[in-house]
């Protein structure tokens, strides 16, 4: 799975020690790392380990405690808007109103991101989407699956330069998910886009993902290629490797450190 | 600030309003059973008075002013507590909307809301009960800012409340003008209040507004410096409460409200 990280000579997405603190828990601990255009990053981890408290952060509704975060060159920190109108996201914990059909909602979505031709860009999306018959329904009377198509293409609408997807296929048939797969892995080859895609499901991230960081007690623990990953810390399969990073961190951060 | 963004905002009120007819019953119902009951009330209180006093435009012109204020604020909770609802937080402050645009669709959405409930008390009244709004002069529509700002304020305090407390707290904010209302001196001067509750009034901009309208109608005494007090008093409450709304909406980005409120609501 080529990704030329050559051809951008600014990353898309730059974090930089990234750090969230709660009282005295701390969730993000130092966190650095980057996203090329063209490249599909998977953020790995168990439950707590910050994975979603870093995408909050980089979609600027968390503050960070210290560390900065660029997105396509504007510092979220004191060019918000400009880095937001570059940014969207799709997450199973943020489901469009449901009280709005799904053409009312990507026109509203639409004009937030100041969406120029709107019209024919929402034609657009819900033919890639495969929504042009829900056009009129409201997102509430929805199957989960349709729900996240339509949150989908409410990601895709700005055309971002930075697509942030929180457990995108988790409520997903197999088939649907495989289309919704396609489409986005497609849709990074294609535009100027760089994906920041956590996911449960290791398969579907050793089939999308360009490279992949496991996160643990809100430290990133490994980095590297999801297929080449296992193979180098002696498991068999992308599976293994996250079960051990759950159970037995310290293992492997002293294998990394030795 | 961003006029597509604000426009996005009451795009959606609209939406909601054009395909529920329960939500757009309430911008009138209430309204309209307020004016008759408050109409009839006020022809049995002239009829036992005799002529001596008219009782349609102190009593029934204040309680169509009140319930005026609170539709402005109820137009702004209620742009708000459709977010809540919709849990919609995150997808609109993870975009590029800010909270002064954010509030400002609130409150153009109330505009709109709020005017359509003051044609209709205007018509049930002037139709059925004979109130003439004439009878208020120009001060009429000096009346109507002070009370629309400081409904705005209110609005955005609710808000504020529900954003920091959490769902629940919705129901601290339905009592607002109620727990206001008797040092609004609504339907009494503000000499009849004892003195400490009388200073109190006199923080409480609609008091200059219902003490200038029966200055009006019994004395035809326009005191233009002090409504102009009220006025710049509820200006006061307005830039206030916007603080208190953006400091919250800080303290929950920086504590991770605003996310969790999306998740919390899903689990």
């Amino acid at each position: 799975m080529p990704h030329d990280a050559a051809s951008s000579p600014s990353p898309i997405l730059s974090v930089s020690q990234l750090h969230k603190r709660y009282r005295e828990t701390v969730a993000v601990d130092g966190v650095t790392f980057s996203v090329d255009t063209h490249e599909v990053l998977g953020l790995l981890g168990p439950n707590g380990a910050g994975k979603t408290t870093t995408i909050n952060m980089i979609l600027g509704v968390l503050e960070p405690t210290s560390g900065t975060i660029v997105i396509d060159g504007c510092d979220l920190g004191q060019r918000r808007r400009q880095a937001l109108s570059r940014t969207n996201f799709a997450a199973v914990y943020a489901p469009l109103p449901g009280n709005l059909t799904v053409a009312q909602n990507l026109r509203v979505f639409g004009m937030l991101y100041s969406v120029p031709a709107l019209g024919e860009r929402i034609e657009a999306v819900l033919t890639e989407f495969d929504l042009l018959r829900f056009r009129n329904s409201k997102c509430g009377l929805l199957s989960s699956g349709e729900q996240t198509r339509v949150a989908l293409a409410k990601a895709m609408l700005n055309q971002p330069r930075l697509l942030l997807l929180d457990e995108p296929t988790a409520s997903l048939d197999p088939a649907v998910a495989r289309e919704i797969r396609s489409a986005i892995r497609e849709f990074a080859a294609r535009s100027q886009v760089g994906v920041l895609w956590t996911s449960h499901n290791m398969i579907e991230v050793s089939e999308v993902c360009h490279r992949v960081l496991f996160l643990s007690h809100g430290r990133i623990l490994l980095e590297g290629d999801p297929r080449a990953l296992p193979g180098e810390h002696n498991h068999e399969t992308l599976e293994d490797l996250f079960v051990t990073v759950a159970r037995e961190p310290l293992t492997i951060r002293a294998t990394e450190e030795g | 600030m961003s006029f597509r963004r604000i426009t996005a905002l009451l795009l959606r009120q609209f939406y909601l309003l054009r395909s529920s007819p329960a939500r757009i019953a309430p911008l009138f119902a209430w309204v309209a059973i307020d004016v008759v009951l408050w109409g009839f009330i006020t022809r049995y209180l002239n009829s036992v008075s005799g002529a001596r006093f008219n009782f349609v435009p102190t009593l029934l012109g204040a309680v169509l002013l009140w319930d005026f204020t609170t539709r402005v604020m109820q137009g702004v909770t209620m742009g708000f507590l459709e977010d809540v609802w919709s849990r919609n937080f995150l997808n609109l402050f993870a975009s590029p909307l800010s909270v002064s645009e954010y509030l400002s669709g609130l409150v153009l959405s109330s505009i709109a809301s709020s005017l359509i409930g003051l044609a209709v008390m205007v018509a049930v009244a002037t139709l059925v009960f004979g109130l003439s709004f004439l009878a208020y002069g120009i001060l009429l529509a000096a009346f109507l800012l002070v009370l629309f700002i400081f409904g705005i304020s209110l609005g955005i305090l609710g808000s504020a409340i529900v954003l920091r407390f959490g769902p629940a707290a919705e129901w601290f904010i339905w009592p607002i003008p109620a727990f206001i209302s008797p040092l609004a001196c609504v339907y009494y001067p503000i000499s009849v209040l004892p003195r400490w509750m009388q200073a109190l009034a006199r923080l409480i901009p609609p008091s200059y507004v219902f003490e200038g309208m029966r200055g009006v109608l019994e004395h035809h005494a326009h005191s233009f410096a002090l409504l102009g007090f009220g006025g710049l008093l509820a200006l006061v409450y307005l830039i206030v409460m916007a603080r208190v709304f953006t400091g919250v909406y800080r303290h929950a980005v920086q504590t991770g409200l605003i996310a969790r409120y999306s998740a919390e609501t899903v689990s």
